[in-house]
C-alpha cells in the first residue's frame, strides 16, 4: 500500500474517532447539563419539577433542623428562599449564614430535594455562582475578593 | 534581607533564561559552536539561581518572616515545621516559583545528560526550553511576586487551608508538577526537531525516558491527590471529575498516549509528525491544567487567587507558547519524512488506535471542563457537567481501548495475525467469561456498567499475564528456561506488563467497590453499636483532643467480628482557628479485600452523633493499580537502552522487532 493510501486511511480513522466522540459529546451534554439557578430564578422561571438543577444562595440564618441524618434548611439569595431537605452527611463547611450550592429536583409543592450539598469553601471565600445569585438579588455586601 | 537576595536571584535568572533562548538558537542555525555551547552554561547557572530564590522563599516560610507579603498571607507559627514547608508552594506565587525551578531543573538535566545528543538539536532544546522559562519567570516578575514586602509587618499569619495541611496534599503538587513540567521536555524536543526539520530513531529514544518519566511523576501525583480526597473529604469518594482534576487528567491521557506512540518512532520509524503534535498537546494540556487551577476562573480548593490580569498573562501565554508550536509545525510538519510502512493489524496498528482513543477521551474531559466556562461567558448561564456527562462520554471511549489492550501486545509489528493472537488469548476470555457469570449471580443488582468492569479488569490482569507467559514461552518449555527467558527479558518488557495488570487491578477496584459498596448514615451515641459487612462497631466513647495548631472532637470505635477484636477506629473533627475551618479526620481500616470506613459528622444537641459508615470492597485496588504502574513505569526507565541513552545518531534503520 502506498504512503499516500496509508496516511489517507489514518485520516479517515481519525475522522471516525473525532465523530464518535463529538457525537457521544452532543448526547451526554443534552442530558447531563445541570443548571443553576437562584432562589430568585426558581420563583421567576417556573422550572419544571423533576429537573435536576443546582440552587446556590445563603443558608438561612435558624433555618436549619437537623433529625438523624434528615436535614432541612433553606437557602435565601435574601430576596426570595426555597425550603430544601436532605439525607446524609452535610460537608464540613456547612453553617446558618454561609454561602452553599445544592444539586437535585423541586417537587411539585415547592420543596427542594438535595441529592449533594457542596460547601467546599474557605469562611473568607464564597461559590462565585452564589455570589452572583446575591448580586443579582441586589443583596451583595462583601468586598469584591469573593471568588477565590 | 534574604528575600531581597531571592528577588534578586530571580531577575538575574531572567536575564540567564533570555539569553539562553535567543544565543544557542542563533548559534544551532549559523553552525558556532561557540554559541552552542552558551545553553549549558546558562542552564546550570539558572538552576542555581532559581534554586537560591526558592531557597530564599524557603527560608522566609521556617522563621515565619511576617514582612514578605506571601508568607503572611499563607503561614503562621503555630503551624508545624513541615507545613509551613509545604506551604511554600501551597500558594499561587510559591507554587509558580516551583513550577520554574523544576524547568531549571529538567533543563539543567539535559544539559548534563545529553552529552550523547547531536549539538545543533541540544542547543535547540535548551533554548526552547528557556523560551517557556522566559514566559513563566516574566508572568512571576509582573504579576505573581513571591518576596514582595509588607510594611508594617504584621505579628501573625493567616494561615494555611486546613484542608492543605496534610501530608498527602504537602506533596501531591510538588509530584504533578514534576509531571507538567517534565512534559516540557517533550515539548522542547518536538519543537527542536520541527526546527531542525527532521526526527529519527534516535531522537525518540531521547523523548521516550523523559515523558516516561514525567508520566510517573503525573501518575503518583494524581494518585495522591484522589488518595487524599478519599480520606480527607470524608464522603469516602475518590475521583469527581473537578475541573482541578480534569486539568491533571487531560495531559495525563496526552502523555500516556505519547509513550507509546514513542514506541512507534523508535522501533519502526513511522508515526512521527503524530508524535510530535501529541507532545505538543501534552504540554499544551499541562499548561492549561496550570491556567485552568491558577487563574481563578474555577473555584475549589486549588484555586487561591482570582486576579484578571493574571488570568489574562497566563491566556497569552498560552495563546502564544500552543499558537506558536502549531504554526511551527502547520510548517514544517509536511516536510517531513514518512517511515515505516505497517498494515492496519499489526503492533503499530494497534497502537494507533491507542493513540486515537485515549486523544478522544481527553478531548471529552477537555469539553467538559471548558464548556461551562465558554457558556458562562457567552450566554451568562449556569450550568455544572458532573459524573453522568462522563459516564455517558469517557466510558464509551476507553472501554474499547481496554478490550484492544490485551490483544495489541500480542500482535507483531508490521503485519499481524487477529485470529492467532485472539486464540492465545482464549483462557482469558474464559477466565473474564467466568467473571461476568460470577457477578451476575453474587450482585443484587448489577448494571451492565459493573458486568463490563469486571470483565475488562479480568481480560485486561489475565492478559498482560497471558502475554508475558507467550513470551517466556511458560509450560511449553521447561520452567527453569522460562525463568531464564524472563530474566533476559528487557525491562522495558516487564514494565509494560506491571503498567498493564496496574491498568486491570485499577478497572477492577473502581468496578467492585462502586458495585458491592456498604452504606449506613445513621447517627448514634456512646454505647450504640453500629454494623457494616459483618462487623460490629461500638461507640465507646467521645472527647476532645488537643492537636498543634487545632482541637480534635475525637470518637472512639471499637471494631469486633464474630466477637474478636479487629481493630478501633478513632474518627475525628477538627476545629482550626487560623482560619477558622474544620476538616473531617475520616478513620479508614483498609485491607486488600476491603476497607472499613467511619467518618464523624454533626452532633444533634441531644447526645447523638451522626455517622458516615462505609464498607468499600477492594476499594484500595484503585490505587494500587496506579502504583503497580507507576512501578511498571520505572522498571521500564531502568531498561539499559534508556539508562545508556541515546546512540550517535545513525542513518540506518535499527534492526526492526528485536525485543519489544
Amino acid at each position: 500500500m502506498s504512503p499516500k493510501a496509508r496516511r489517507m486511511r489514518f485520516v479517515l480513522i481519525a475522522l471516525a474517532a473525532l465523530f464518535v466522540a463529538s457525537g457521544l459529546i452532543l448526547y451526554a451534554l443534552d442530558d447531563n447539563l445541570v443548571y443553576f439557578y437562584s432562589p430568585t430564578d426558581v420563583q421567576e422561571k417556573h422550572i419544571a419539577p423533576d429537573t435536576r438543577i443546582r440552587i446556590g444562595g445563603l443558608v438561612e440564618e435558624g433555618s436549619v433542623v437537623r433529625k438523624g441524618n434528615d436535614v432541612s434548611f433553606r437557602v435565601t439569595d435574601l430576596s426570595n428562599s426555597i425550603p430544601v431537605r436532605f439525607t446524609g452527611a452535610l460537608p464540613d463547611l456547612f453553617r446558618e449564614g454561609q454561602g452553599v450550592v445544592t444539586e437535585g429536583k423541586l417537587t411539585a409543592d415547592g420543596v427542594f430535594i438535595a441529592s449533594e450539598v457542596l460547601a467546599k469553601h474557605d469562611e473568607k471565600y464564597m461559590p462565585p455562582e452564589v455570589a452572583d445569585a446575591l448580586k443579582r438579588s441586589g443583596q451583595w455586601q462583601g468586598k469584591e475578593a469573593g471568588g477565590s | 534581607m534574604i528575600p531581597e537576595i531571592g528577588h534578586f536571584a530571580l531577575v538575574l535568572a531572567l536575564v540567564v533564561m533570555i539569553v539562553q533562548a535567543v544565543i544557542p538558537q542563533i548559534g544551532a542555525a549559523t553552525g558556532r559552536q561557540g554559541w552552542m555551547k552558551v545553553a549549558d552554561m546558562a542552564a546550570m547557572t539558572q538552576v542555581l539561581l532559581v534554586g537560591i530564590a526558592f531557597a530564599a522563599l524557603m527560608t522566609a516560610y521556617i522563621q515565619s518572616d511576617f514582612s514578605v507579603l506571601n508568607v503572611a498571607e499563607n503561614s503562621h507559627t503555630a503551624k508545624p515545621l513541615l507545613y509551613k514547608i509545604t506551604g511554600v508552594w501551597a500558594n499561587h506565587e510559591g507554587s509558580l516559583l516551583l513550577w520554574i525551578f523544576i524547568l531549571a531543573i529538567y533543563g539543567a538535566a539535559v544539559a548534563v545528560f545529553g552529552d550523547n545528543l547531536p549539538p545543533t538539536l541540544k542547543a535547540r532544546v535548551l533554548a526552547v526550553q528557556a523560551t517557556v522559562g522566559v514566559g513563566f519567570l516574566l508572568f512571576i516578575l509582573a504579576t505573581s511576586n513571591p518576596f514582595i514586602r509588607l510594611d508594617p509587618a504584621p505579628l501573625q499569619g493567616n494561615g494555611l487551608n486546613p484542608l492543605l495541611q496534610d501530608p498527602g496534599l504537602a506533596f501531591h503538587p510538588p509530584f504533578l508538577y514534576l509531571g507538567y513540567v517534565g512534559l516540557s521536555i517533550a515539548f522542547s524536543f518536538s519543537i527542536a526537531a520541527l526546527i531542525e526539520g527532521r526526527v529519527d530513531p534516535a531522537w525518540a529514544r531521547w523523548v521516550r525516558p523523559w515523558t516516561l518519566t514525567a508520566w510517573i511523576f503525573l501518575t503518583i501525583g494524581i494518585g495522591i491527590g484522589s488518595y487524599w480526597a478519599y480520606y480527607e473529604l470524608g464522603w469516602g469518594g475518590w475521583w469527581f471529575w473537578d475541573p482541578v482534576e480534569n486539568a491533571s487528567f487531560m495531559p495525563w491521557l496526552a502523555a500516556t498516549a505519547l509513550l507509546h506512540s514513542a514506541i512507534v518512532v523508535e522501533k519502526r520509524d513511522a508515526l512521527k509528525n503524530w508524535t510530535i503534535l501529541l507532545a505538543i498537546l501534552a504540554f499544551s494540556l499541562s499548561l492549561l491544567g496550570t491556567f485552568i487551577v491558577r487563574s481563578g476562573v474555577l473555584n475549589s480548593v486549588h484555586a487561591f487567587a482570582s486576579d484578571p490580569t493574571r488570568g489574562f498573562f497566563i491566556l497569552l501565554f498560552l495563546a502564544s507558547v500552543v499558537g506558536g508550536a502549531l504554526f511551527l509545525y502547520a510548517l514544517r510538519a509536511p516536510g517531513m519524512k514518512l517511515g515505516g510502512v505497517f498494515a492496519p493489524i499489526s503492533r503499530e496498528g494497534a497502537l494507533v488506535l491507542n493513540n486515537l482513543l485515549l486523544v478522544a477521551a481527553a478531548a471529552t474531559v477537555l469539553i467538559g471542563t471548558l464548556y461551562p466556562l465558554f457558556l458562562d461567558a457567552l450566554t451568562g448561564e449556569k450550568v455544572s457537567v458532573g459524573p453522568p456527562f462522563y459516564n455517558a462520554t469517557f466510558v464509551p471511549l476507553i472501554a474499547p481501548l481496554l478490550a484492544t489492550l490485551s490483544v495489541g501486545p500480542m500482535l507483531p509489528w508490521k503485519r499481524g495475525d487477529l485470529a492467532g493472537a485472539l486464540s492465545r488469548l482464549k483462557a482469558v476470555f474464559a477466565i473474564a467469561f467466568l467473571g461476568a457469570v460470577l457477578t451476575l449471580w453474587l450482585a443484587a443488582d448489577v448494571t451492565p456498567l459493573s458486568i463490563l468492569g469486571i470483565v475488562l479488569g479480568l481480560w485486561l490482569v489475565f492478559g498482560a499475564l497471558a502475554e508475558f507467559a507467550d513470551r517466556i514461552k511458560l509450560f511449553a518449555i521447561p520452567l527453569e528456561k522460562s525463568v531464564n527467558r524472563a530474566r533476559g527479558l528487557p525491562k522495558s518488557a516487564w514494565g509494560m506488563t506491571l503498567a498493564h495488570v496496574g491498568v486491570g487491578v485499577m478497572v477492577l477496584g473502581i468496578t467492585i467497590s462502586d458495585t458491592w459498596q456498604d452504606e449506613v448514615l445513621t447517627s448514634a451515641r456512646p454505647g450504640d453499636t453500629l454494623q457494616v459487612a459483618g462487623y460490629d462497631l461500638e461507640f465507646q466513647k467521645i472527647g476532645t483532643v488537643p492537636g498543634p495548631n487545632y482541637q480534635a472532637l475525637q470518637a472512639t470505635f471499637r471494631v469486633t467480628r464474630d466477637g474478636e477484636l479487629v481493630t478501633m477506629l478513632y474518627p475525628s473533627v477538627r476545629t482550626f482557628t487560623n482560619p477558622p475551618m474544620q476538616t473531617t479526620e475520616a478513620a479508614i481500616r483498609p485491607t486488600l479485600l476491603g476497607d472499613i470506613y467511619l467518618a464523624l459528622g454533626e452532633p444533634d444537641g441531644d447526645g447523638a452523633y451522626a455517622f458516615r459508615l462505609y464498607y468499600k470492597p477492594f476499594v484500595i485496588w484503585i490505587w494500587l493499580g496506579g502504583l503497580f504502574m507507576a512501578i511498571g513505569g520505572l522498571v521500564s526507565l531502568a531498561d539499559r537502552r534508556h539508562r545508556i541513552g541515546a546512540p550517535v545518531r545513525r542513518r540506518a534503520r535499527p534492526a526492526p522487532g528485536a525485543a519489544e
